[in-house]
């Protein structure tokens, strides 16, 4: 069984984060970290591909600077190998772009059972390119996973929803996005960092996946501090302050 | 560690990717649990296989036995400091009994001792432990009263351990006994297996380190196999000696990262409680604490790094490891003492991390050598 999953390398969400003023995007250059929100994705595979008694799980990422740090933490889990798109035109991609470049990443790989991703990435959180990215490729897409299981050569997912969870079967190959939390990612060993160094990174540009040009014309025209969080209201007990609680908590449909 | 770890040059990219491992182990599998496992006066023992899963335990060890097939001071510092940023040297040193245990295994004993004892405790499944010192004493090992009388293919174990660690559940104790004569040339190693018929433990109450447990052994006539003995009889005393050198960084390194948790826990607080119309940080008799502890930290914790590359580097440094030792948990002991004072009530409060430290101080700097012996050794090693 082969899966690809796709990984997004961030900043380091524990640091400061800053915006590139010309692009309003966020900037990206120094060591970038593997998504946790995709460490799921990748615990995911590692566990399907041990239930199907064999195979490999690859990855597929799009970074700047030939940034690799976020994969060897994903390799250093156990995938067997990489591709990463880096490219300085693809500085400031939407997510559609993203999602034609992962798709056409995935093409320097062996054919995919399956194609995994996290549902949205903890940096940008468009949530939108693992559907894109089945648009592209022409393949099914299921969203919100929280569990995946297959057998018979044949997808059966539970789709968490608002209400509970959805059972969907669907053929493969096929792209699902996995909800965070599903599954407890694996820490990489010792010896899993050691061999990840010697996993082999296919590093490419748009040209060698064959795409002679990118725009887009999704744009990000201005960013606003967020709101302050404006002060809580207080109730003095006069005797009669626990109706006005019951009120509020009523406004609020909690009770 | 912190921001002055990440300028070392002595760090490379493995280092920083099995620190980040071990930091995360430490911030979700320990910390929140510190209290509670103190409460309890032990760590879970699937704590150990998820520890195992990680390589926790490889360092110095083979690779066919599960080991990490490497020995490197640095590699051992960033992991016993990251291990030590959850604030609990009970689960230190519950969790590491087998690096004072199983070195002497790994130098001397056969594959298939090796086998039998190393592969399982690499995994986590096992534990293993180091026991030396006895009622009569501990540092003076060379008159150490446990005795081994040779009889057929067995030794026949008769004596009595305290203050081991793991004692209350190790599969595996280490252990030096009275082959010979009197003096050193008459102390060998063997390993006991911990089912061993005549084996007794009883648990010992204790200051700080409540999530380890610590035993007193008693063997009576505990029949080992001569396949036990590691080395030849008559050699323990220097494989004790050897033992002692990284026990003795380890507990310098975890000393250094406990005082910056104490350090950092002050900051924070000293950043956001007001006094007197003005922040704690911002009152100068506030600041020269903090700035203290700060200082002695950085100058320990360069000096560790500086050790930990020379061993790597083959070199060995036995006065300055005994030096380091001394000053890491004096800094310690020190740092202690002022995030204390600067916590206030909350860190005499049962459950603050700055309680638990403080009473973990003593054990630091006697553990493994105290100050006293670690100065007199030195001092014979440079030769006064």
């Amino acid at each position: 069984m082969h899966v690809i999953v796709c990984v997004k390398q961030i900043p380091d969400p524990a640091l400061p984060g800053e915006l590139d003023p010309a692009t309003n995007t966020l900037k990206r250059e120094g060591k970038l970290i593997l998504d946790e929100s995709d460490g799921y994705g990748v615990e995911m595979a590692l566990q399907l591909v041990t239930a199907a008694g064999g195979g490999e799980v690859s990855l597929v990422s799009m970074a700047p600077n030939d940034e690799v740090s976020g994969l060897r933490t994903a390799l250093a889990m156990g995938a067997a190998k990489a591709v990463l798109v880096s490219d300085p035109a693809l500085s400031g991609a939407d997510a559609l772009t993203t999602a034609k470049v992962l798709g056409a990443a995935t093409k320097k790989l062996d054919d995919a059972d399956l194609i995994l991703a996290g549902t949205e990435s903890s940096d940008g959180y468009t949530g939108t390119v693992p559907e894109q990215l089945a648009e592209v490729l022409g393949l099914p897409s299921v969203t919100f996973a929280k569990t995946v299981e297959v057998a018979d050569g044949a997808l059966k997912v539970d789709r968490q929803t608002e209400a509970g969870y959805d059972e969907v079967s669907c053929p493969l190959p096929a792209v699902v996005s996995v909800t965070a939390g599903v599954v407890e990612p694996r820490y990489p060993s010792f010896k899993g960092i050691m061999a990840a160094k010697s996993k082999p990174v296919e590093t490419v540009t748009l040209g060698d996946l064959g795409i002679d040009a990118v725009s887009w014309a999704q744009q990000i025209v201005s960013v606003d501090d967020a709101p302050e969080r404006e002060a809580g209201e207080v109730i003095e007990d006069d005797g009669e302050a626990f109706g006005k609680i019951v009120e509020f908590l009523d406004n609020l449909k909690v009770i | 560690m912190s921001d002055s770890v990440a300028s070392s040059p002595f760090y490379t990219e493995d280092h920083d990717a099995f620190r980040e491992v071990v930091r995360q182990f430490a911030e979700k599998e320990i910390a929140p649990h510190v209290h509670e496992w103190d409460l309890a006066g032990e760590v879970p023992r699937d704590l150990y296989n998820k520890a195992g899963a990680i390589g926790f335990f490889g360092d110095g060890f083979d690779e066919e036995f599960g080991g990490h097939g490497q020995r490197d001071a640095l590699m051992r510092l960033v992991l016993m400091q990251e291990i030590s940023r959850a604030g609990s040297g009970g689960v230190v040193a519950a969790l590491l009994s087998n690096y004072i245990g199983l070195p002497p295994v790994q130098k001397f004993g056969s594959d298939e001792l090796k086998a039998r004892v190393l592969t399982p405790c690499m995994s986590g499944e096992a534990i293993a432990a180091l026991a030396i010192t006895e009622p009569s004493g501990g540092s003076d090992v060379a008159r150490i009263r446990t005795t081994a009388r040779r009889d057929g293919d067995h030794y026949v174990i008769n004596g009595s351990k305290t203050f081991i660690t793991s004692g209350m559940r190790a599969d595996f104790f280490t252990t030096a006994v009275r082959t010979g004569g009197e003096g050193a040339a008459g102390l060998s190693m063997v390993v006991i297996d911990g089912d061993s018929p005549g084996l007794d433990r009883t648990p010992l109450d204790k200051m700080g380190w409540l999530a380890s447990d610590t035993a007193t052994l008693y063997f009576d006539d505990v029949r080992v196999p001569v396949e036990n003995l590691l080395g030849h009889e008559g050699a323990g005393f220097s494989m004790i000696v050897n033992n002692f050198n990284p026990e003795r960084i380890d507990l310098a390194a975890q000393s250094i990262a406990f005082a910056r948790v104490c350090y950092e826990e002050a900051l924070a607080w000293a950043r956001e409680r007001e006094t007197f119309g003005k922040r704690l940080a911002d009152h100068q008799v506030i600041r020269h604490k903090l700035v203290e502890m700060d200082r002695r930290i950085n100058a320990n914790q360069a000096w560790l790094e500086l050790l930990a590359w020379r061993l790597n580097a083959g070199d060995d440094p036995v006065a300055e490891i005994c030096e380091a030792k001394v000053d890491a948990t004096l800094a310690f002991e020190f740092c202690a003492r002022e995030a204390a004072q600067i916590l206030g009530g909350a860190s005499y409060l049962r459950g603050d991390t700055v309680e638990r430290l403080y009473r973990e101080v003593r054990v630091q700097a006697i553990g493994g050598g105290s100050e006293e012996i670690m100065r007199d050794l030195a001092g014979r090693q440079i030769g006064l």
